[in-house]
């Protein structure tokens, strides 16, 4: 889908809320054209960073450089999908993926456009209902379009499965992979659920509990595409992830019970 | 429940079967316009009966069919057209003007830091007001032809608009002005598409309050000083003990404040469908 072939670096990025440290010292890289995740106990700074990668949340050192080659129909090279979906109630589904291409496309190019996305996601039945008339699993599905109407150069993907149900949770999870492996989009994808880790992830970065340290990075060799739930290599590799964040996940929630 | 002992424990007595019953009864009253209508209708009638009986003294509570013919004459001489047309242009030119500037302000103190604590104190101090006293003060500003009228109705409104605007923008989800920001809107757009859609529904609530007020400082300003408008032709016919009319003029108020609630509703079921 995109022509962009961007490469995020991450160098050396610390942040704190007034006197709380957040994050510290953070460097890496999502190679173009690959799925980076972040993952690691609550409250560890993942969803800052994205927040910082996006260019919402400024950090408190370090900096965020991306290059390479942006394509000319990109609209908003770092886009993000958001947790909570942010869709405006006010706008129908059609409306809201519109939103990001109005004033810089032509009317015609961008019916089009919203057309393409919207077929693409499932959504052209849609196209006039409200969100409110959507499900959560749909409403994301509109996020999903939004984020790609733009053609973004790289993805950023705040825990998006998360406030579905489980069931929704994997039918989406199932087309994330085919759509994230077909566009060939860099992504960053923030998630709690190892399994979505391993299911969508070139690398894995571990942090450590706050302030966020990246403890590790794992690299999944095996294309996004020929992976599946019940293969044992995947279900390894998510014990493997577990067992490294287990015990800062367990101190966090402590931390949570008695902050 | 009964309990009796079996080997080391205590076990429940068995019970026979029995429907589980219904507990979630009342607390949804549900809306029922016909019962409304027939409530109103009936108490005319009562009230008219009562006249008709000689319960009631007419000369100081006029019955329903007096004042419906005293409305009629009025309607035919063109006398309540006169005083209708005054009024109304006061109410449209006063309330427009309170709104547009408590909006704009009200956006201020909502989205600038700068304008936020000055603005928000300048609010509290001068809300609480009743701003028919400040009619006076208006007249001796504003001289007693409209100048005064309409600073009073413009004041009256502002204020509500500026709390109801300002508040509106607080409670709009700071996620969706993020969504704008991550998908490289201008601040317009943000302001035009998402900010303002957003607090529409606070800005239109704030409607219905401004309405009534404008329309209770509409009468008491035309009370104090006016040759037109229905509020001096209300307070004309008191100095003369024409109840008849008196009441008419208080009807044709309480029909325009329900008419003015009838378009904002309807105004609220266009612009917030999405709802």
């Amino acid at each position: 889908m995109s022509a962009s072939h961007v490469t995020i670096r991450v160098e050396r990025v610390t942040h704190r809320y007034d006197a709380l440290p957040v994050l510290e010292g953070i460097d890496l890289v999502a190679p173009a054209g690959q799925v980076l995740v972040l993952v690691g106990p609550s409250g560890c700074g993942k969803s800052t960073l994205l927040g910082i990668i996006a260019g919402l949340i400024e950090p408190s050192s370090g900096q965020v450089t991306m290059e390479g080659p942006i394509a000319a129909d990109c609209l908003n090279p770092l886009t993000p999908v958001f947790q909570e979906f942010a869709l405006l109630p006010w706008r129908s589904v059609a409306g809201n993926v519109a939103l990001p291409l109005e004033g810089r496309l032509p009317a015609a190019d961008r019916r089009a456009r919203v057309a393409e996305v919207l077929a693409l996601t499932g959504l052209s039945e849609f196209a006039t209902a409200w969100p409110r008339q959507l499900s959560g699993g749909m409403r994301q599905r509109v996020g999903i379009a939004r984020a790609l109407a733009v053609r973004p150069a790289c993805l950023l993907m705040d825990e998006p499965l998360s406030a579905l149900d489980a069931q929704t949770r994997t039918l989406l999870l199932d087309e994330f992979a085919a759509l994230i492996g077909r566009a060939g989009t860099t992504t960053i994808y923030v998630t709690h659920n190892l399994n979505e880790a391993v299911r969508l992830g070139h690398q894995v970065a571990v942090f450590s509990r706050r302030p966020g340290r990246v403890r590790q990075v794992l690299q999944i060799e095996q294309p996004i595409a020929e992976r599946h739930p019940d293969d044992p290599a995947l279900i390894a590799l998510e014990r493997q992830l577990w067992e490294m964040i287990r015990d800062d996940a367990a101190a966090a929630a402590r931390e949570r019970v008695v902050g | 429940m009964r309990r009796r002992r079996r080997g080391s424990g205590w076990l429940a007595e068995p019970l026979p079967a029995r429907p589980v019953p219904f507990r979630a009864r009342g607390f949804a009253p549900t809306n029922r316009p016909l019962a409304g209508a027939a409530t109103l209708i009936g108490l005319v009638l009562l009230w008219q009966g009562l006249a008709m009986a000689g319960l009631i003294d007419t000369r100081f509570l006029p019955p329903p069919l007096a004042i419906g013919r005293a409305l009629a004459a009025l309607v035919r001489s063109g006398e309540l057209w006169r005083n209708l047309a005054a009024s109304l242009q006061r109410l449209a030119l006063g309330w427009s003007v309170g709104t547009a500037a408590g909006i704009v302000v009200g956006f201020a103190v909502g989205l600038s830091t700068l304008a936020r604590s000055p603005g928000l104190s300048v609010v509290s101090a001068l809300f609480p007001i009743p701003k028919i006293a400040l009619v006076p003060l208006f007249i001796i500003w504003f001289g007693i032809g409209e100048g005064s009228k309409l600073a009073t109705l413009g004041f009256g409104v502002f204020f509500p608009t500026v709390i109801n605007t300002a508040a509106g923008i607080d409670a709009l989800p700071r996620g969706l002005i993020r969504m704008g920001q991550a998908f490289g809107l201008s601040r317009p757009a943000i302001l035009l598409k998402i900010v303002l859609p957003g607090v529409m529904p606070a800005i239109l609530s704030g409607f219905r309050v401004t309405s009534s007020i404008a329309i209770i400082l509409l009468v008491a300003a035309e009370m104090i000083g006016a040759e037109q408008g229905i509020g001096a032709f209300v307070l004309q016919a008191g100095n003369l003990y024409d109840t008849e009319n008196l009441l008419a003029g208080i009807v044709v108020l309480s029909a325009l404040g329900l008419t003015v609630a009838w378009v904002l509703g309807r105004l609220e079921r266009w612009l917030l469908a999405w709802r």
